[in-house]
């Protein structure tokens, strides 16, 4: 019997109106949280030239090693004297593109190969689904390494071998929900009439797809700035003296006996926000798989 | 004689979002040493809650909130959790409706059967898988030696439903409790069915209650009969009364809603009309009076008990006041 | 059985010619010469060219390919372009340290998440479950690195409990060297834990609805016998898939926490390679950990069927 809400969602197209979005936030108060979360990064990336009270780069050796409260600087000063309050802010202007572009590499070429995939049938199925399995064959940080090892170090490559990390996950989410569409009554009947299938799928595929997209495109943020950071606490993303929170760590490492913090605050900024990401994307999964409704 | 098993104005209670659902309302039965006693009614009436109840094994958001369910002297409802288990699988067995979801997929058939025994008697795994072979004897399964050492996926529907109700038997329990145990299964294996829980009632003495929503079954298996709607008990009495004269409407729709035999020729099938009530909004009155053919101005307004009428109890205002159920459309 | 191993391994071939080819053209991505790297001061161009000669770069393309499937799969993984020490040889001399690293770490993360997973599972709803799934989802947002660099500070830096870093073979010293595995296993653990118990809890509340528990309570099975008896097994066949991706991504796990740790295993092997621009030692472990990840995918199937009577190989 609980069964039964679930197979029809899946075999409905699915219409999500504001409203739908409006009621989603007042009614899950987890998915609100971790939106209100994800915003503030993006307003703290937005804003960091003005809200930062000094600049990331500016050096100042007489002021080196000055702990978490001293006076003007909230959060001390590195090695270098720069402002770690500064810097954090900074990074978030860093990580957060990087996350971004990486998504959107993922889900437009994942996304268009699914669909093609998904839509051709076939010898160009098969193809491209072996690609995407030799792609997944692949541990994903170690891809994703190679890449950039083949690349050579630095932010750019780093988000197109994040990107690529991506590409299969969301050509398979693409392609199945064309299969399921594709045997779906209204499409099999446009069919039959003669006329192409392609403007109905483009038509119901969009809607179809926000729901599992919007969740995983949250979860491979939370991936991508994981992934970037730990590119970066490398060696292999982020260079010196970008103020970026996995580069920052790597050489806070180095103090850490003396002055932990250097490492601590950014590893704390970098938690915070995966966590952020991670939250929404599990959060939205929850509120919107009927399958997890009570 | 001391009744083996009296429920005393039991009420079951399932809390869920929208409300408090009375799944068991208010019900009186008693079931003797030997006798086989069947629960009739629709999904939702409350027959399999009734059942659990007397397990305690009521889904989470089910609580027993009143009433005593006496057992050889002892009342269920108050026993510890503890005191509980050395009661299931020992003094009650239960069997369920879906042999093929029933047994546990990871477990053989002989380990699973003979656990009880186990538990209880504290026998060794061999010692069991050994009973256990018996028991398939018992009930009837074929080349048993080999039939332990298999996999539940391995047995048939019917063949499953015998290696549960060897499980239930291997204590040799004075109740057995069967909810619905033929309706997963086909025509053919069910009559099999029956008729094995019909033969060790016989050779073993064991009470059984008989949960089904098919009178068919209550004909050829009970001793008596309540029948359940909307979790109250509206008709009970011995099986030859009540399918000779129903006293309940209810009971009288249902027994013109099966094919039978012997019924006239001008006598056509009736479905009950209209649908099971909804138990959050239960109508006022009598509970079965929207679908109720004979229902009389009192019968929207007060609800009736479960009073004596003729030889049976029923609880109708229109039986108790002396009327007929004849002749309805 | 056997039929569905060779069913499975047939269609394993496609996949692993791409990856191969993928490890390949790694090199020819690369923006480096190899032959510039090797010869560092002194490039001259014939000297160039006779590298070039040897490497066997002057081939067309798929030529190289073929040539270097050809050595792969004989075990000729090459030299390193820096050490010159043979590639296999590098690679299995570190293999034991990472082995340590991940087998301390999965058994440390089974050991945190099938517990509490099971509790938190039983207790759905509690506050006990709730801070679980928390966790868990902190679990899976905080680096590895993070957590390592954490532990140093407050267990070995501050509190003297651990050494820091370290590597001590397990035939050398077992209890010494479980000391020192201690906190990089922790560090690694940490979110294959948190996924983990997160499976198991998910799991173990589906199996605790289904029919065959309720038979197993109208037994008279304490509630503790159907959890751990009748319910576990069942609710721990899909976290064999997970725990088995787990090993196989053994390597992936490693390179950062290696690098934390200054552990000498594999995967720091491959960070020093990508410096040094090593690339046949990048090549030998990037081929390493796909093939044991695909490994580990077939051997999850398989155990999968010894767990789950149901499914048959046929």
């Amino acid at each position: 019997m609980s069964n039964a809400p679930a197979i029809v969602a899946a075999q409905t197209p699915i219409r999500r109106t504001p409203v739908a979005v409006v009621e989603l936030l007042r009614t899950h108060r987890r998915v609100t949280a971790a939106a209100l979360l994800v915003a503030l990064l993006f307003a703290i990336a937005l804003l960091s030239p003005v809200i930062s009270p000094h600049d990331p780069l500016a050096t100042n050796p007489d002021n080196s090693y000055q702990p978490p409260l001293s006076p003007g600087h909230v959060l001390g000063t590195d090695e270098l004297g720069r402002d770690l309050f500064s810097r954090v802010l900074w990074g978030a202007r860093v990580s957060l593109p990087v996350a971004f572009v990486a998504v959107a590499v993922g889900l437009v070429v994942g996304g268009l190969i699914g669909l093609v995939s998904g839509y051709a049938g076939g010898v160009v199925d098969l193809l491209l689904m072996r690609l995407m399995d030799a792609l997944l064959a692949f541990p994903a940080l170690i891809l994703a390494i190679a890449i950039v090892a083949g690349l050579g170090p630095g932010i750019r490559n780093a988000m197109i071998a994040i990107g690529i990390v991506a590409v299969p996950v969301y050509a398979r989410l693409v392609r199945a929900v064309v299969l399921q569409l594709k045997q779906m009554e209204f499409v099999v009947a446009t069919r039959s009439l003669g006329a192409s299938p392609m403007r109905l799928l483009l038509a119901h595929i969009v809607p179809n797809l926000l729901n599992p997209v919007i969740v995983q495109v949250s979860l491979s943020a939370g991936f991508a700035i994981l992934a970037e950071a730990t590119l970066s606490f490398l060696g292999l993303g982020a260079q010196v003296p970008t103020p970026d929170w996995g580069q920052m760590i790597s050489v806070g490492a180095a103090f850490l006996t003396n002055d932990p913090w250097l490492a601590i605050v950014p590893g704390a900024a970098i938690s915070v926000t995966v966590y952020a990401f991670n939250l929404l994307g599990d959060s939205l999964r929850d509120a919107l798989d009927p399958r997890l409704r009570s | 004689m001391a009744h083996l098993l009296e429920l005393e104005d039991v009420q079951t209670h399932i809390a869920l979002k929208d409300g408090v659902i009375r799944a068991v309302d208010h019900v009186s039965l008693t079931i003797d040493p030997g006798e086989t006693v069947g629960i009739v009614g629709e999904s939702g009436s409350g027959k399999s809650m009734t059942a659990l109840s007397i397990m305690r094994l009521l889904p989470r958001a089910g609580r027993i909130a009143g009433g005593a369910i006496k057992f050889k002297g002892r009342d269920l409802a108050e026993l510890s959790e503890d005191e509980m288990e050395s009661v299931r699988g020992t003094e009650i067995a239960m069997i369920f409706q879906d042999p093929m979801t029933s047994l546990n997929p990871v477990y053989r058939s002989g380990w699973q059967v003979g656990e009880p025994l186990r538990i209880h008697r504290h026998m060794d795994r061999g010692a069991s898988i050994e009973a256990a072979i018996d028991l398939f004897k018992k009930v009837g399964i074929p080349d048993a030696r080999r039939r332990v050492t298999q996999f539940p996926h391995q047995f048939s529907g019917g063949m499953r439903q015998r290696a549960m109700i060897a499980m239930g038997l291997s204590t040799g329990p004075s109740l057995l409790i069967a909810d619905e145990p033929t309706t997963a299964l086909d025509v053919t294996i069910q009559a099999q069915i029956l008729e094995l829980l019909r033969n060790l009632n016989r050779d073993y003495g064991t009470a059984t209650i008989l949960i089904t929503h098919n009178l068919g079954v209550v004909a050829g298996m009970c001793d008596r009969v309540a029948v359940m709607y909307a979790g109250r008990v509206v008709e009970q009495g011995t099986t030859d009364d009540v399918f000779e004269h129903p006293e309940h409407p209810y009971t009288w729709s249902l027994l013109r809603s099966i094919p039978r035999l012997d019924a006239e020729a001008h006598e056509p099938l009736k479905p009950i009309a209209g649908s099971p009530p909804d138990m959050l909004h239960l109508p006022e009155g009598c509970t079965f009076r929207p679908r109720c053919p004979f229902a009389i101005d009192r019968c929207g307004v007060e609800e009736p008990e479960l009073e004596p009428v003729r030889s049976q109890l029923s609880r109708c205002w229109v039986t108790q006041a002396g009327r007929s159920l004849d002749g309805a459309s | 059985m056997t039929a569905y191993i060779l069913r499975r391994l047939l269609l394993m071939v496609p996949v692993a010619f791409l990856v191969t080819v993928g490890v390949f053209m790694l090199i020819h991505l690369s923006p480096g010469d190899p032959a510039l790297i090797m010869l560092g001061e002194d490039r001259t161009p014939d000297a160039i060219a006779t590298i070039h000669k040897q490497l066997g770069l002057d081939q067309p393309l798929y030529v190289q390919y073929l040539i270097w499937l050809g050595h792969i799969v004989h075990g000729d993984w090459g030299r390193s372009i820096t050490t010159h020490e043979p590639v296999a040889q590098a690679i299995t001399e570190r293999l034991p340290a990472t082995l340590e690293l991940g087998s301390v770490a999965l058994i440390w993360s089974l050991l945190v998440a099938i517990p509490l997973g099971t509790i938190a599972a039983v207790r759905r709803g509690s506050l006990t479950d709730q801070i679980a799934t928390g966790i868990t989802v902190a679990g899976v947002s905080i680096p590895n690195f993070f957590i390592g660099i954490v532990l140093i500070f407050v267990l070995s830096v501050t509190l003297r409990l651990f050494p820091f870093g370290g590597y001590v073979p397990l035939t050398t010293d077992p209890l010494e060297s479980l000391r020192h595995v201690a906190l990089p296993a922790i560090a690694l653990g940490t979110a294959g834990a948190a996924i983990n118990m997160r499976f198991t809890r998910s799991s173990m509340i589906e199996v605790l609805n289904l029919d065959y528990i309720r038979t197993a309570r109208a037994k008279g099975a304490s509630w503790r016998r159907v959890v751990f008896v009748h319910a576990l097994k069942n609710a721990l066949i899909p976290v064999v898939t997970i725990v088995g991706l787990q090993i196989g991504g053994i390597i992936e796990g490693a390179v950062v926490t290696e690098t934390v740790f200054t552990w000498p295993g594999v995967g720091r092997l491959a960070v020093e390679s990508i410096f040094n621009r090593d690339y046949t030692v990048i090549q030998g472990i990037v081929l390493i950990a796909a093939f044991s990840y695909m490994v580990a995918n077939l051997l999850v199937d398989l155990v999968y069927g010894w767990l789950d009577p149901r499914i048959s190989y046929s």
